[in-house]
């Protein structure tokens, strides 16, 4: 039926519908980027999450003078022996110095500087330790002790992930749109230009379906040609952000805190569906356009 | 068959181009309708083929009333119903044979069958040789044969033709006319538009006769005699 239905109506040979095409590239172009940032944003922010999730950092005053006033032991006693509690260990000066080291360089003595003291601490998630109570002893044990379990700094990122998706969602919604009003525009002109073809069919008795049927066919075929190309396109662009990314070393830094391209290979295909997705949308555009244009003939 | 009560029609706010038709028509009838240009036989035939709506009054085809018949239905309506246009409205891009089979193709008849029924009507109406031809490349007498071709290739039940010998000679006026009397005797309804009185004198076939948007009828021969 589709290969018949091909037969009838000479759109191929429009040249009012050839720009069709290179919007939807344009379409899917913009849409594959928005969609790109999407995945990494939120495989970043799950990432993070997972990986902070069970961790806490205690963080005691600087030493007066910088003498060992035996704080640290006694944090490390009190928190090796609260139950959920499954590692403490102290930062120790070299750790130190590498966590200050973009800000103070690598000549550093951490001993020598009045900098708070660290420790990590890993919990086991499942046990519900009560931070509230954890962080009342150890203040109690170590004055001006305090326990951070980094949920307000992920939240931070977390809501800022969410933002990133709404918009993305929101421009790849506005690019559908658009691309759903050049499709309208295009079957409309179609529909004007072979007025008298279409009338013909009508009136020989072929059914709203025959008729949309030849449209919706064509606007598939240029909706996935330009979903290809659109597509091509983004991932051309994104393999040269990821190589510039790894090669240019003041992006590596940045890395760090954007991580690059990285998210399941499953969620990378999605990206392989907007060619299908373009035409899919086309094509029920297209349906719509002509069933309601249609509609209005006796 | 077909059944006309009052019907007017005007397009737009336009004038009332016709006026109180009331017509039936029996099946398996043959009509010729006259009337000098301008006297509405394109509009009445076009009521009667669905392309236009009455302004008022009652039309009714095949027992149906179109003004409440269901619009998934009017296809089926429609594929009763031969239709040769005045302008012949062949598809330019499509051969004649494409041209010749649309109507059995949107009404999903085997392609085995498409090709037969259609190279041996297009045959039959002298245009074998002209089964790949596209409608631009052919003279009119040779487009109006593929336009009559489309309109009984599934042998209607009701053939409307709007000058249908208007662009070919006189023996093949007969002969179309000749095809159009062979398909009337297998039961087809027919109404043909036509200037030509030398043709309607030669048939003992009423006569519809528009005259001021008004319809009047009478015997084609008497007519011509008279």
């Amino acid at each position: 039926m589709i290969l018949r239905a091909r037969l009838d109506l000479p759109l191929d040979r429009d040249g009012s519908v050839r720009f069709l095409p290179w919007i939807v590239a344009l379409m899917v172009y913009l849409a594959g980027l928005a969609l790109a940032g999407t995945l990494v944003v939120r495989d970043a922010a799950m990432r993070w999450d997972r990986g902070l999730t069970g961790t806490l950092t205690v963080e005691l005053p600087a030493a007066a003078g910088g003498r060992n006033d035996g704080a640290v032991e006694r944090a490390l006693k009190l928190l090796r022996g609260t139950p959920g509690v499954t590692r403490a260990d102290a930062f120790d000066a070299r750790r130190t110095a590498e966590l200050l080291e973009p800000w103070l360089g690598k000549d550093i003595d951490a001993e020598d500087l009045p900098l708070p003291r660290l420790i990590d601490v890993e919990t086991e998630p499942r046990a519900g330790v009560d931070l509230a109570a954890l962080g009342e002893r150890l203040a109690a044990e170590v004055p001006g002790a305090r326990v951070d379990d980094h949920r307000r700094w992920l939240d931070r990122v977390l809501r800022t992930a969410l933002a990133i998706e709404i918009v993305a969602v929101m421009v790849v919604a506005l690019v559908g749109l658009a691309a759903v009003l050049a499709v309208i525009f295009a079957t409309r002109t179609g529909l004007a230009v072979h007025h008298g073809i279409v009338e013909v069919l009508h009136l020989i008795g072929a059914r709203d379906g025959y008729i949309a049927r030849q449209f919706e066919w064509h606007a598939l075929r240029l909706g996935i040609k330009g979903g290809i190309a659109g597509l091509a396109l983004a991932i051309l662009t994104l393999i040269g952000i990821a190589t510039a990314a790894t090669r240019v070393g003041t992006l590596e830094d940045a890395v760090r805190v954007l991580p690059a391209l990285s998210a399941p290979a499953s969620e990378w295909a999605l990206l392989l569906l907007l060619p299908v997705v373009a035409g899919l949308v086309a094509m029920l555009t297209a349906r719509i356009t002509v069933l309601r244009a249609l509609k209005r003939l006796p | 068959m077909v059944r006309f009560e009052n019907v007017g029609m005007r397009y737009g706010a336009g004038p009332e181009i016709l006026r109180d038709i009331t017509l039936h028509l029996e099946p398996g009838s043959f009509h010729f309708l006259t009337g000098s240009s301008g006297a509405g036989k394109s509009s009445l035939l076009k009521l009667m083929y669905l392309a236009e709506r009455p302004s008022r009054g009652l039309i009714s085809l095949f027992d149906r009333d179109i003004a409440t018949l269901p619009r998934r239905e009017m296809p089926g309506v429609r594929r009763r119903i031969g239709v040769v246009f005045q302008d012949f409205r062949l598809i330019d891009h499509l051969s004649a044979f494409d041209n010749a089979a649309l109507p059995l193709r949107v009404a999903g008849v085997d392609e085995n069958q498409v090709k037969e029924h259609v190279t041996e009507l297009l045959s039959w109406v002298g245009l074998g040789d002209f089964l790949a031809a596209k409608p631009p490349t052919l003279s009119g007498g040779q487009q109006q044969r593929v336009a009559i071709a489309r309109a009984v290739i599934r042998r209607p039940n009701l053939l409307l033709a709007d000058e249908p010998t208007g662009n070919v000679d006189e023996e093949l006026a007969l002969r179309l006319m000749r095809l159009f009397e062979e398909l009337n005797k297998l039961g087809t309804t027919l109404v043909i538009a036509t200037h030509n009185q030398g043709l309607v004198g030669r048939f003992d076939h009423p006569l519809l006769h528009l005259e001021n948007g008004e319809l009047h009828t009478e015997r084609a021969r008497a007519r011509s005699l008279g």
